[in-house]
């Protein structure tokens, strides 16, 4: 932040090739998340009632515990409705 | 040991050439015998850099072509007997050579010299991938701009691919004022979004075209910043332990004084 509480340039600089970096180290497209998210509630619906709305399916870094260096990290966050069903198969 | 270093950035422009010109004269300064290789076939650039264009005879793709041998082609520099330059071909493209043949002549050349340093092409395509081919080592340049360090990033992701780990990074044309107004990103940024290590930053410095202009590498004036800056890489390539001076936390009479006693680079 600035004096004046704007955003240095610095600042947004950094921040948007955050962003951009995360997409390009990924390969991942949006349309590829939303694939996923898709594919995570299908399976996770299996066993317990979720929280469609709620759910939060992200790309990210992390510090790699075993070379020290920032990898990508696939975020999920998925709030359960139910427990209800939780345990039961249903094949 | 001889070491095969290529000098790569991805973007076009950052300043391969110059940081490629300037660490080879450096080592050359530092008595090793030195010799560099321009990998840019069709759009050579390192021999007026250095300012040995008017003595072009033979090239690299002569040389890998059996046309000359490699002693024909090598053009001994103007002030260090120690340095030479293997120039690229102006009239051919990049697909006049393989990665096979790079690799071949780096491991001729290693027999010869102390250091091969290698001005990679800009782009990721044929250029980049014979340019990389024989190298041990690769050092990245990259300017505090969106376009270069995202291209630095790509060009990190495709050493890696082939097996060149441990690339060193290179932050060219900083500028203090701009860092210290909020309008430029710092080397610490930088290096917290590429997340390699550091081996120089090089200043935005006017010298530098004025050397460019006389085909005189900046690295002999280490009077200049970007001179001194050049010389500090050379000296951390050959295991010189070179503290990093940050010249973007230079504030106070403190700050000036460091600057005017010339301990920033």
């Amino acid at each position: 932040m600035g004096i004046f509480g704007k955003k240095t340039s610095r600042n947004v600089a950094k921040d948007r090739l955050k962003l951009v970096l995360i997409h390009d180290r990924a390969n991942c497209s949006s349309e590829i998340l939303e694939m996923i998210k898709t594919d995570i509630l299908h399976v996770i619906n299996k066993y317990m009632e979720v929280e469609e709305q709620g759910l939060e399916v992200k790309i990210g870094t992390t510090r790699s515990d075993r070379s020290n260096t920032q990898v990508p990290v696939l975020y999920a966050n998925i709030p359960i409705r139910n427990m209800r069903n939780a345990g039961v198969k249903h094949y | 040991m001889s070491e095969v270093i290529v000098i790569t950035s991805g973007k076009g422009g950052v300043g391969k050439t110059t940081t490629s010109a300037n660490i080879g004269t450096g080592l050359a300064m530092l008595d090793k015998k030195v010799v560099l290789l321009d990998a840019d076939i069709g759009l050579r650039n390192l021999d007026v850099v250095m300012g040995l264009e008017n003595r072009i005879v033979y090239n690299v793709i002569d040389v890998i072509e059996g046309n000359c041998r490699l002693k024909q082609a090598l053009i001994k520099d103007k002030k260090y007997p120690n340095l030479f330059l293997l120039p690229a071909a102006q009239t051919r493209d990049k697909d006049a050579v393989t990665p096979e043949q790079m690799k071949k002549l780096c491991e001729h050349l290693k027999e010869e010299f102390d250091y091969i340093i290698i001005d990679c092409p800009a782009g990721i395509e044929q250029g980049f991938k014979n340019a990389i081919a024989g190298a041990d080592k690769a050092i990245v340049v990259t300017t505090p701009e969106v376009s270069a360090i995202r291209d630095a990033d790509r060009i990190i992701g495709l050493l890696e691919a082939n097996d060149l780990h441990d690339s060193r990074l290179i932050v060219n044309r900083i500028r203090v004022d701009m860092v210290k107004r909020g309008d430029m990103m710092s080397v610490d940024d930088v290096i917290e979004i590429l997340a390699i290590e550091l081996i120089g930053t090089i200043p935005d410095d006017e010298n530098i075209v004025i050397s460019t202009n006389n085909g005189d590498p900046i690295v002999n004036n280490t009077s200049c910043p970007a001179g001194k800056a050049y010389f500090n890489i050379s000296k951390r390539i050959i295991g010189h332990e070179v503290p990093f001076m940050e010249f973007q936390s230079e504030k106070g009479l403190f700050g000036k004084l460091r600057s005017i006693m010339g301990f920033n680079n």
